[in-house]
């Protein structure tokens, strides 16, 4: 159990290596590129898009608002998602729990069910 | 030296190559693509640099080091910079708990950079994190064409992740782990899983076209949509390194496909009759259906047209959904009371699935569905001649 056990926790210094080696090369990238290209900056060239006009309510905090379409999909994704973790251990495990385990999974789905009908009956889900 | 310094050092020179080769890969796939969606519409690709254009991605590598790195004065600059470096991290390490090989057979060193027996769970997270690089990205930009983008964009993929977390879980269920590599030996037992999960690969190869932003659902960052989305302000290498992300995670995606689905890294077994441990010859089998998933990607591209926004979200929230929570409990049930039957029922179980979910589809049903001509359009056409005249 000891040997197992340290033999995972060296896998997930592996994966850390591999996270730093991959952030790593984001880096160079961009520091080298910021060092080699031409630096010629000039107000019309910094501008953001917008066929030459200043934009209107564009900026970062200009109290810009968006369709609250955005939000419910988030909020949706989340509570989906909470079902997907609480899904996975018993995937996992299902074999060793039969039959019992079916009643567990399939109450859980249909309580979520309920929730997925009534999202589906407020039309949060039609983007017209 | 002591051992632990050995191993870190011999994992991080793997975590190098598979960084290289990724990259490698990514620059070709620019090419192969371009080359095969230029003969796909019977034209030449790019043909100039180089014999067969081969240099043409380092080229374009150059170019787009060289190129002047705009920061636009709206931008919020620390993460406008971050952004990039965050979506190439998150592609680039999560290829490396992919199994290429049995235990020590590269150079006598295991063919993977990390094996964590959460190993699906580790995939999926680092592709969440991916969505905060696009985001982020949109957001950083101060302007409102990248925000939308942006937005859009992360919608689409947490919504489509949710299909791709679901759709594995009948998976999960029959093979009882996590770990790439205890899946693919569970395979090599019983055959490969696209056989007993047809209907779950299906969805989930949907889910990653749209988790890569690729063709049909490549909105976010199509030049006739919203300009082009959460790119629109990027330039130079930052705009290349988004670019970069997609592509490693379309790689990525191919491989997961290929080992959940298709066997991994081992090969047919068929064939050790000719060539004796031909199925266990590490990396090449890999290779070979990731190159075949990568086809499809592109051949997907020069074929479809794109979805609508709404479309997108719809497909995503009312079929992928419900269908891969129907195909886990479908695949729940079996389990519980399959008796004495063995896993070719579960096959056929799928296979009828798919062939339901294909022929409701609207594609299939237009062939049989004649159109209606409505009343309007019959009151436009002329009954008789005109009258008078000649």
């Amino acid at each position: 159990m000891g040997a197992e056990r340290g033999k995972n926790i060296e896998q997930y210094a592996n994966f850390v290596i591999m996270l730093l080696i991959g952030i790593g090369i984001g880096v160079l990238a961009v520091v080298v590129s910021a060092i080699l290209g031409p630096k010629k900056a000039s107000r019309t060239k910094l501008m953001a898009y917008e066929s030459g006009n200043d934009p209107e309510h564009g900026g970062v905090g200009t109290g810009q608002r968006f369709p609250v379409h955005f939000y419910l999909v988030a909020m949706l994704f989340i509570v989906f998602d909470i079902e997907t973790a609480f899904f996975y251990p018993l995937a996992v495990a299902y074999q060793k729990l039969v039959p019992f385990a079916f009643f567990e999974a399939l109450t859980f789905v249909l309580l979520l069910l309920v929730g997925y009908v009534y999202v589906l009956k407020k039309k949060v889900l039609e983007w017209a | 030296m002591p051992d632990w310094l050995a191993a870190a050092l011999i994992t991080l020179l793997k975590a190098f190559l598979v960084a290289f080769a990724l990259l490698t890969t990514f620059a070709y796939m620019t090419l192969v693509e371009r080359k095969l969606l230029a003969r796909m519409q019977i034209r030449y690709g790019p043909n100039r640099v180089g014999p067969m254009g081969l240099l043409q991605p380092l080229a374009d590598a150059i170019k787009s080091i060289f190129k002047e790195d705009v920061n636009v004065t709206l931008a919020d600059k620390l993460v406008y910079t971050l952004a990039p470096i965050v979506a190439i991290g998150m592609a680039l390490s999560a290829f490396g708990g992919l199994p290429a090989g049995p235990e020590n057979s590269l150079f006598g060193e295991d063919p993977w950079v990390y094996n964590l027996n959460a190993g699906i769970l580790a995939l999926l997270a680092l592709t969440s994190m991916g969505v905060y690089g696009i985001f982020l990205g949109g957001w950083a930009s101060g302007s409102k064409y990248p925000i939308l983008g942006g937005l859009r964009s992360s919608a689409q993929m947490i919504s489509y992740e949710l299909g791709m977390g679901i759709s594995l879980l009948g998976l999960l269920m029959l093979v009882g782990t996590t770990s790439f590599q205890g899946i693919v030996l569970w395979q090599a037992q019983n055959g490969w899983l696209i056989l007993f999960q047809s209907l779950g690969f299906a969805l989930f190869l949907l889910s990653a076209f749209a988790e890569t932003n690729r063709t049909p659902f490549d909105l976010p960052e199509a030049e006739q949509e919203i300009v082009a989305g959460y790119l629109t302000e990027y330039s130079a290498i930052k705009w290349a390194l988004f670019q970069m992300a997609e592509y490693v995670n379309m790689i990525t995606a191919s491989a997961v496909m290929s080992t959940l689905f298709f066997g991994g890294w081992k090969g047919p077994q068929f064939l050790n009759g000719i060539i004796p441990g031909i199925s266990e010859w590490p990396i090449i089998w890999l290779v070979v259906k990731i190159a075949f998933f990568l086809f499809l990607f592109i051949w997907v591209r020069a074929t479809l047209p794109r979805l609508r926004y709404d479309q997108l979200m719809r497909f995503g929230w009312k079929l992928v959904l419900p269908v891969a929570l129907a195909n886990t409990m479908v695949t729940a049930a079996f389990l519980a009371y399959r008796g004495s039957g063995g896993l070719w029922f579960l096959a056929v179980l799928s296979l009828a699935g798919l062939v339901a979910l294909l022929v409701l589809s609207d594609r299939v049903r237009s062939l049989w569905n004649t159109p209606t001509i409505r009343r309007e359009d019959e009151a436009v056409l002329p009954r008789t001649r005109p009258a008078g005249g000649d």
